[in-house]
């Protein structure tokens, strides 16, 4: 597929503050790009940048072989929708959607249409002459949806589409969005605190934290194969330790030698482990085992989270694990329990700082 | 970035309602200011005029006189009004609507009527002089009497939106951790009013020592900075003089001016959106004694309103208490009569139309556009301007930039397009906040949304943005009409023969000593607003909300 949108190089100051810092991005056309980041990492101001409601300090943006970098927003091709939703109170649903098309030229007949198609691709058919006071929040967000597609933009761009919604509308719009962009093809950039959000619904994920890219790959790449401490630690939960080189493939955590599958470089470095990957071991066959005390015992539904107080050689330290809520209650696990844990060699991962 | 059309546009049109303002309002003062510097040949003169201002003691005693009258006026008017908006906001007492009506009647009066029904009430001939036990109502009493009548609405407005933003939930915090009521009053209530208490302070002494109505009606040899200015210029013909003591009278008002606006800002930050609205508890005795408190106010308002009334159709007071309408017999008397009416309601209209026009573009752009940063700043600050200025100085400014010979504009001079012109810029500032206040609350990203949608920022203005707005852009012309009736100060220099106003016939009728007819043009002017006031609830009530059934959840 070819590349439809880049982003190069791209600086965005706000007075001494630097919001992006040297950002580069490529997406590719019909591609779900996630941009996924905590409270005040940029990904907004990137979005409005590749929007131009904001302009960037330095740096190119090339959209279908054409720079628009300089271009005022209403001279570049994007359809957007905001997390508010920015539907115009006073028009019906109609006229929302047709807002867009009346300076087209487009006979009456022709915008009715329009408006009937997308109304159907929304499933809001029966709603066409409502107010957005009249709508539900979920309804709303199709509709303004349905707004920014309506002339049928090369680019979508949603700015945290369905973090105003409740859990349950949220889950279900997401399937729905993902289904409509793959359907219809179009190129959609969408900005997202929601890690979930971005793992489910995303091609690709791209990761940020403090203005800069940490991290770029499909959901499950960004999952499995963090590369930075910051990637670990923000998608899902995980354990983090500060380890010394011992051999290429052993490392020591407080005093105690493990042996793991990567290839060491580095003295000293980070890594990580799922909690997932950590498995409670009743023989002592398997590789670094070690003994531990249960502290803590969180019911998240199908799962139970331990922390668990590990006696590493020179100090103990909580880690985190995963278990399945009958092994729990099979194996009478509870508080002050002792267990051991197996820090299998597959699951430890040498990630940056 | 490159700059599409619709940057052009908007470029256009600040720059279009920056260049209004600067004429209006940059240039006279730049004009008034530059002429009390100069002698009466026009030569720079250096502080000289200012130096024989400050040697001359009857002058100078006035800035005492004024300061007296001001901070009197605004400790009476304050205390007075936090109690009944205390009432109206934390009380269950019967009748609020009836009550905060009432409170209102004095904005619908020029203020110097006010003056007049206390001449009626314990003048020479008054029914109640004898409550003076010899004191005179001409002079100190008079004016802080009549001024309190003429500021409580804008004291009582500003803190009755004060009191209204206290956040329930800390009220239930205080009630939870068991708080007497005293105590909660003094950290709860008193804290979050507190700015808006300030910032209605400083409106009650800036408008008391700007107007000259008053005053001039009642103040008797009581000489007030207001006067002087009014004097020097229509007595003594001296300009110069009119334009030094003007300088004097501006100073206070802008002092006044900043800290509200600093006390202003503070206020914002205490309202957050999440803010609960507290409803009083019902409480028998307390509701009582509020009740009781705010029927004797309003007692007073209607007291000096009705006097008025019944003054104005009295044939000849106090010999002849046969009720006739001789006083409206306008035409008969000085003053410009009936046709002062009309020019007033045709200058009213001027005003309410033009001026929220060229208010709510303003406040549009300032709040709208995107990009233009320093140019909107420019005109958002322009804006604020008019309201440090008071009117009788603008007035005076207007002469000396519009009546100057070389000037291209002096055309305008003694039409009645100057008197809207000045009638605008006097009132710019509060409208410019209203029509601001309600485009804050309309999602900024509506603009994005359109822009990005290819359209342009005009259609989004004309099919979004005004149908929105329309509550406040009423709010905003009926300001104007009201105001444009009742103000003196701001046009009393400017007007011509063929273009007499009610406002100042009233004022001139009284100094010719035809002190009943002016009555009766002031109660015409009341009976106009009063009658555009009840259209206004009339409109906004049934026609508006038909036009905004999107308001409403169901369908």
């Amino acid at each position: 597929m070819e590349k439809y949108l880049s982003v190069k190089k791209v600086n965005k100051h706000f007075g001494k503050f630097q919001a992006l810092k040297d950002v580069n991005f490529d997406v590719k056309e019909g591609e779900f790009v996630c941009i996924l980041g905590p409270s005040g990492c940029g990904k907004t101001t990137l979005l409005r940048v590749i929007a131009g409601l904001e302009s960037q300090s330095e740096g190119e943006i090339n959209q279908n072989n054409k720079n628009i970098s300089q271009l005022p927003p209403d001279q570049r091709d994007f359809g957007i929708v905001f997390q508010s939703y920015a539907l115009f109170p006073n028009l019906t649903v109609k006229n929302n959607i047709s807002f867009g098309l009346k300076t087209r030229k487009q006979n009456r007949d022709a915008i009715d249409k329009r408006v009937d198609e997308l109304l159907n691709l929304v499933g809001l058919s029966d709603h066409i002459n409502k107010y957005s006071a009249q709508l539900s929040g979920g309804e709303q967000q199709r509709v303004a949806l349905a707004r920014a597609l309506a002339p049928s933009p090369g680019l979508l761009l949603l700015d945290e589409p369905l973090s105003a919604l409740d859990a349950k509308v949220r889950q279900h719009l997401r399937l729905e969005i993902k289904n409509l962009q793959r359907k219809l093809g179009v190129t959609t950039i969408m900005v997202t605190h929601d890690q979930e959000e971005a793992l489910t619904m995303a091609d690709r994920i791209i990761l940020m934290n403090k203005g800069v890219i940490e991290q770029e790959g499909s959901p499950q790449d960004i999952y499995s194969k963090p590369t930075t401490a910051f990637s670990a630690n923000f998608i899902g939960t995980t354990n983090l330790f500060k380890v010394k080189k011992i051999s290429s493939n052993s490392i020591e955590i407080h005093g105690s030698i493990l042996e793991c599958d990567d290839d060491i470089k580095d003295d000293v470095s980070t890594v990580t482990i799922r909690p997932e990957d950590i498995k409670i071991s009743d023989s002592e066959n398997n590789q670094n085992i070690f003994t531990g005390t249960v502290k803590e015992l969180e019911f998240l539904g199908s799962n139970i989270r331990g922390h668990i107080e590990v006696n590493f050689k020179s100090q103990t330290d909580i880690v985190i694990c995963n278990f399945a809520s009958e092994y729990i209650q099979y194996n009478n696990i509870q508080k002050d329990t002792q267990v051991n844990i197996s820090l299998q060699p597959h699951a430890i991962k040498i990630v940056k700082d | 970035m490159k700059k599409s059309r619709d940057d052009y546009l908007t470029l256009f049109f600040i720059s279009i309602i920056g260049i209004y303002i600067f004429i209006a309002l940059a240039f006279p003062m730049y004009a008034i200011l530059s002429k009390s510097f100069e002698n009466k040949d026009g030569a720079f003169i250096g502080f000289e005029n200012y130096q024989s201002y400050f040697e001359n003691s009857s002058l100078v005693y006035s800035i005492y006189n004024s300061l007296f009258i001001s901070i009197v006026t605004m400790v009476i008017t304050i205390s007075l009004a936090f109690v009944f908006a205390y009432a109206l906001t934390k009380s269950r007492m019967a009748g609020k609507g009836m009550f905060r009506s009432i409170a209102m009647i004095p904005i619908l009066v020029p203020s110097l009527l006010s003056g007049i029904s206390l001449i009626y009430l314990f003048g020479k001939q008054g029914i109640f002089r004898e409550l003076l036990m010899g004191y005179e109502i001409y002079g100190p009493i008079g004016i802080i009497i009549a001024e309190v009548f003429y500021t409580f609405p804008h004291a009582l407005l500003i803190i009755v939106t004060a009191l209204s933003i206290g956040d329930a939930r800390l009220y239930e915090a205080a009630k939870v951790l068991r708080s007497k009521s005293i105590r909660t009053f003094f950290t709860v209530t008193l804290p979050s009013a507190k700015y808006g208490v300030i910032s209605a302070a400083f409106v009650v002494f800036t408008l008391v020592i700007t107007d000259f109505g008053i005053p001039k009606v009642i103040g008797g040899n009581y000489n007030v900075l207001a006067v002087d200015v009014y004097k020097q210029v229509i007595g003594q013909q001296n300009f110069e003089m009119g334009a030094v003591v003007s300088m004097v009278l501006v100073f206070p008002a802008l002092i006044a001016f900043a800290v509200d606006r600093i006390v202003q800002r503070k206020q914002v930050a205490i309202l957050t959106s999440r803010s609960v609205v507290h409803e009083p508890n019902e409480s028998k005795t307390f509701d009582r004694v509020m009740f009781g408190y705010c029927s004797v106010i309003s007692v007073l308002i209607l007291t000096i309103l009705g006097m008025c009334l019944y003054a104005s159709l009295v044939t000849f007071w106090p010999y002849n208490l046969t009720l006739s309408l001789k006083n409206y017999q306008f035409d008969l008397m000085d003053g410009g009569g009936w046709d002062s009416y009309y020019n007033s309601i045709r200058m009213a209209s001027y005003t309410a139309f033009f001026g929220t026009i060229v208010v709510f573009a303003g406040a549009y752009f300032v709040e709208k556009s995107r990009g233009l940063k320093t140019g909107r700043s420019i005109l958002h600050l322009l804006s604020m301007m008019p309201m440090a200025i008071p009117g009788l100085v603008l007035g005076l400014a207007y002469i000396f930039f519009f009546n100057h010979p070389d000037n291209p504009l002096n055309f305008l001079y003694g039409t009645m397009a100057i008197l809207v012109i000045c009638t605008i810029t006097h009132f710019y500032t509060v409208s410019h906040l209203t029509g601001l206040t309600s485009l804050k609350q309309i999602d900024n990203e509506f603009e994005h949304v359109s822009s990005s949608l290819k359209q342009p920022f005009y259609k989004t203005f004309f099919r979004v943005t005004v149908p929105i707005s329309l509550p406040a852009i009423f709010e905003i012309g009926i300001y104007f009409f009201v105001n444009a009736m009742t103000t003196v100060s701001a046009v009393v220099f400017l007007y011509s023969s063929k273009t007499t106003l009610a406002s100042v016939a009233v004022l001139n009728m009284d100094d010719a000593g035809d002190i009943a007819p002016a009555a009766a043009m002031g109660m015409m002017i009341f009976y106009t607003n009063a009658a555009v006031r009840i259209v206004y609830v009339i409109i906004t009530k049934k026609i508006l909300v038909r036009f905004q059934n999107w308001r409403t959840k169901t369908s």
